[in-house]
């Protein structure tokens, strides 16, 4: 297998609309910039703690460029249908960002950069207010949890940076909650 | 009024006409998928909101509020708007953990994201819809429900093709048809005002092609259901009668504890196949839902 850099021909470019299976390993990659299987559960595990077994029933594709889908199901590979299980994560950038929807369904898992606000953060966030908040650990994603009805829950998706916690939920999903 | 055409199939006319003129109540299903009933209950508990769970299916809770998407479970995704009544049809089909399901006319989601909760987000479920816009809203309800097993399409159900799946038919399928809606009056009471009868009959050819390809994609031994959110018998018994008699497939009775009425044999001048009787209609006054028809197939045995 090659190198995207040895010029042989071999790697292809991303195709926008089509469904492409996520590779094993980096050696199996036939497309450039495509992360591998390994590469998406090595990220989930060392930046939230998410085991790997938690995405055991799950393939991962690519549709859109570094746009990554988890899927429970089986369909031939590649596919060119609308919709593949649910958008997890956005890579080919420089820092890998989680979808809202990803931390809501596998964040429950997560060990690592949570944050976990009170009821009145809480609802702040989810309006989509930015604010300050006491964090020493790593900056940038957070899953940011609450508690709901006796233990904590995703709400999604935070940014931290110079002591500020920035909500990343989309506008469509924000909320004035009580 | 359209409703009078109606008057010689139900028993209570007069509460009929009222139940049709009374707003629905806001019914929210749990979605199992991220929450229990009992945890998505506590949470409104919590909350303040009241509700009552629908004793046919207690995953259907009733609410106080008329607002149920300024809830922290809704945002959460634990909880779905969805009219009572329209819950039925995935029970019906009864979609098994690992199995192949296809919803040939699912967007916006309410159904599709009951058959995989029902299906424990296993298996392979394939909701397809003719309208893009609309299926961008199922892939967003879709997602806020945590669904994975879910591939979706674009394109006419007459001719679904199984082209983009390995496989060679489906276990189930689910036949939500696009019809005239008359069941919805109480959600839309505006519906009726453009009803016509050549609309019925011009949709009725629709349903007609949909739950024939249906038939045609399920394996042997598997099941169809069919339902449809109006009254009319050229849409549901009559669309019936017209699949009996070309594909190979068959009615069979099911079981609901919602009151039901059997399905029509004969209707202005027409009449059909006996066992239509096995299909369900459901009016708004016999459980204070919207309007309702329901029917199950099994194919080629």
């Amino acid at each position: 297998m090659s190198d995207p850099s040895d010029g042989d021909g071999d790697i292809r470019e991303n195709v926008g609309h089509q469904f492409d299976r996520l590779p094993e390993t980096a050696d199996d990659r036939e497309v450039e910039g495509r992360p591998s299987r390994r590469a998406v559960l090595d990220w989930w595990e060392e930046r939230f703690g998410v085991p790997p077994a938690v995405f055991e029933d799950h393939t991962f594709w690519e549709k859109g460029s570094g746009k990554v889908w988890a899927f429970a199901g089986s369909v031939p590979h590649p596919s060119t249908i609308e919709a593949l299980g649910m958008t997890l994560l956005r890579v080919r950038q420089e820092h890998w960002k989680p979808t809202t929807d990803g931390v809501q369904r596998f964040g429950r898992h997560a060990t690592r950069n949570v944050v976990h606000l009170d009821r009145e953060a809480a609802r702040r966030f989810v309006a989509g207010e930015d604010q300050d908040v006491e964090w020493d650990g790593d900056w940038g994603y957070l899953v940011v949890t609450h508690d709901i009805a006796g233990g904590a829950e995703p709400l999604g998706v935070g940014l931290y940076l110079h002591g500020e916690l920035r909500s990343q939920i989309p506008k469509g999903r924000r909320r004035v909650l009580d | 009024m359209v409703l009078e055409r109606y008057d010689p199939l139900v028993d209570d006319v007069a509460a009929f006409r009222a139940a049709c003129e009374r707003p629905l109540p806001s019914v929210v299903r749990v979605n199992t998928i991220k929450a229990t009933v009992e945890r998505a209950m506590r949470a409104l508990d919590d909350e303040g909101e009241g509700y009552e769970q629908a004793e046919w299916n207690p995953e259907l809770l009733r609410l106080d509020t008329r607002s149920p998407g300024n809830t922290w479970p809704y945002y959460h995704g634990w909880l779905y708007g969805q009219e009572e009544v329209s819950a039925l049809p995935a029970r019906v089909l009864d979609p098994q953990p690992g199995e192949r399901v296809l919803d040939p006319c699912a967007a916006p989601g309410s159904k599709t994201t009951q058959l995989a909760a029902l299906m424990d987000d296993t298996g392979t479920l394939v909701a397809n819809d003719s309208n893009l816009g609309r299926l961008s809203a199922l892939r967003s309800n879709a997602e806020r429900c945590g669904v994975t097993n879910l591939a979706v399409t674009h394109g006419d159900a007459r001719n679904f093709s199984l082209k983009p799946f390995d496989m060679e038919a489906f276990d189930r399928v689910l036949v939500d048809v696009p019809c005239s809606c008359e069941g919805t009056i109480r959600k839309n009471p505006d519906t009726l005002d453009e009803w016509s009868l050549s609309h019925v009959e011009g949709i009725a050819g629709v349903q007609r092609g949909i739950l024939e390809r249906a038939v045609q994609v399920t394996r042997e031994g598997g099941t169809v259901v069919y339902s449809t959110c109006t009254f009319a018998p050229e849409e549901n018994e009559g669309v019936l009668d017209w699949v009996l008699d070309r594909e190979d497939c068959r009615l069979v009775p099911f079981e609901t504890n919602l009151e039901t009425r059997p399905g029509v044999t004969e209707w202005n001048g027409e009449t059909y196949d006996e066992s239509v009787e096995h299909a369900r209609r459901i009016y708004p006054h016999l459980n204070d839902t919207g309007g309702f028809f329901c029917a199950k197939l099994e194919v080629g045995t």
